[in-house]
């Protein structure tokens, strides 16, 4: 478990030496439920995710993207198809302990300090006490809450703990990490802010990065790969390459950028299929 | 305390200020008689505390045959508190971990209360004479145990059920996610969330286990106990009416030192209550 490969290298590079993070393949998600029609939550989606690739899941309520960011973490198993993540099943993926994941609300247990949420994986997974207090130290100071290292999570603010639970995540140097709008319910500066953390600490890591959100804006700035999705079913409905440049150049001034806006536009119409949209510009939520 | 305060003040008000014969409605009794007999005074029912209980030769005062008294039947209740904890959390963890061990025992449970404790008593203790392994034999007292045990274990049971089951969706994804066993998950997850219920429960746990205690003890007929007493000193309540109080205090600071307890738990476990609505 060591973050050894060097830089994210995206796209180019994909499946040459080592495997896909995340190779999704013709699959089907349908849910079925008693005395109720049968929702077909995924239809036919391929995707792949390269080793340090930030790819973002964008598309409206319902259309299967958190769905599908739960069968790559094996929390649910797709009808048809096959997901492999770093050439392993997803199951085994789980149990090898191969990605991080983060929620919508943080999830962290309320009778545990910060640094016991932390803790808490390497704890399950029988990491000694002095390894365990050396890694959160550095969590810690890589989200910026050191000072909030024996706070309970009820004394923190929402911001805070989202930072705690990406910490969390990142515990064991997963080479993946699954977000679920992990920022959805935050505040609009909190969430700038913690976007701008994010690519960093992303950066720091080289993990890869799958990310579930319905920010345009978000999406746009983060990733490297947007991946647009239509509902019912849900489908890819198209896939756009952003090229921001590196971590380093994405600062707060890449907001006010040209690109950045075309790039919001085209995902925008993409969104909304073909007719494109008058007003241009950020939206702001 | 200031609550104990206008007890008193009520009883003694209405004792001075009632009718000796009680407010009779038609032939019904809606309040009681004011006399010595229904209402001693309050003074009377502390002052007899320091007299001997009884005319013998070897009488303590009644105050430390009510502590002895309680102190036995605290020790039983004690342990039918520990057995009914224990196998109700046995219970609810087994319900937890399977299904159709909820479908199939909840109902089980339900129904095991609506059974009159009076009737299960003497059942027990038959049952008990019988058992006789090596040198241990069943004692009465050990019937009784098991009766109070038999009230604690529900609430436990259902409480715990409750809170095992109370973690949210994401917390026992994260758990998945992190490809734990169900055992870790129970003792990382499921057990810390349900302090919370589990601490009204406990408390639910140990009244139940001192009115078990009491009334088997009553129906049982182990000497030694509060139960015993409250039923002797109340066939002579003609003749020593201040007295027939004495072991219901008693009965009373059982009910306070098992209260105190579940506190002190409830002080211990804080950690866990985090986020918990202050009651």
């Amino acid at each position: 478990m060591s973050d050894a490969f060097v830089s994210p290298a995206p796209a180019a590079t994909t499946a040459s030496v080592t495997p896909a993070a995340v190779e999704v393949v013709g699959v089907d998600k349908i849910f079925t439920a008693k005395k109720k029609a049968t929702v077909t939550a995924l239809e036919k989606v391929d995707l792949t995710v390269a080793p340090g690739e930030f790819v973002s899941l964008i598309g409206p309520s319902g259309c299967g993207k958190s769905t599908l960011l739960r069968l790559i973490a094996d929390l649910d198993s797709p009808s048809l198809g096959s997901i492999s993540v770093f050439g392993k099943t997803a199951r085994q993926a789980r149990l090898d302990q191969e990605y991080g994941i983060a929620f919508q609300q943080a999830g962290l247990l309320p009778w545990r300090t910060v640094t016991g949420n932390i803790e808490l994986p390497l704890e399950l997974h029988g990491v000694g006490s002095a390894a365990r207090k050396a890694r959160s130290a550095e969590l810690l100071a890589l989200v910026g809450l050191s000072d909030f290292a024996q706070s309970y999570p009820d004394q923190l603010s929402g911001g805070m703990q989202q930072r705690v639970a990406i910490a969390r995540a990142l515990a064991e140097s997963p080479r993946l990490l699954l977000m679920d709008e992990p920022f959805g319910a935050l505040d609009e500066m909190t969430r700038e802010r913690m976007q701008t953390e994010l690519v960093r600490i992303t950066a720091e890591t080289g993990a890869a990065v799958v990310f579930v959100t319905h920010s345009i804006p978000e999406a746009v700035y983060l990733s490297n790969r947007v991946v647009v999705m239509s509902p019912r079913p849900g489908r890819i409905r198209d896939v756009l390459t952003v090229s921001l440049g590196s971590a380093a150049e994405r600062t707060e001034q890449l907001r006010e950028n040209e690109a950045f806006f075309e790039n919001v536009s085209r995902v925008r119409e993409l969104l909304h299929g073909e007719a494109p949209v008058g007003i241009r510009g950020v939206e702001t939520r | 305390m200031a609550g104990v305060v206008l007890l008193v003040v009520l009883w003694e008000l209405y004792k001075a200020l009632g009718p000796a014969t009680g407010v009779v409605i038609g032939d019904l009794t809606v309040l009681p008689r004011t006399t010595d007999l229904a209402m001693p005074h309050v003074w009377d029912m502390i002052g007899r505390l320091f007299e001997p209980s009884g005319s013998g030769r070897n009488a303590v005062p009644v105050w430390l045959a009510v502590v002895q008294a309680s102190l036995f039947s605290l020790g039983v209740a004690a342990v039918g508190w520990v057995v009914g904890v224990f196998v109700g959390l046995l219970l609810a963890i087994l319900m937890q971990r399977f299904r159709t061990a909820e479908s199939a025992v909840l109902p089980w449970i339900i129904l095991s209360q609506t059974v009159p404790l009076i009737a299960i008593a003497p059942l027990v203790k038959r049952w008990g004479s019988t058992i006789e392994i090596g040198t241990f034999t069943w004692e009465n007292w050990m019937s009784v145990a098991v009766i109070a045990s038999y009230l604690a274990f529900f609430p436990v049971s259902v409480g715990a059920l409750r809170g095992l089951n109370s973690p949210d969706a994401i917390h026992v994804e994260l758990f998945r996610s992190y490809g734990v066993g169900w055992w870790k998950t129970l003792f990382t997850l499921r057990l810390p969330a349900s302090v919370p219920y589990l601490l009204p429960a406990l408390r639910l746990a140990a009244a139940n286990a001192v009115i078990g205690t009491v009334v088997a003890e009553v129906s049982i007929g182990l000497r030694g106990g509060i139960g015993r007493m409250i039923i002797e000193f109340a066939q002579q309540a003609s003749g020593d009416p201040a007295r027939t109080w004495a072991p219901i205090f008693g009965a009373i600071a059982i009910g306070l030192v098992a209260a105190g307890f579940i506190a002190l738990l409830g002080v211990l476990l804080r950690r866990y209550r985090r986020g918990e609505v202050p009651a």
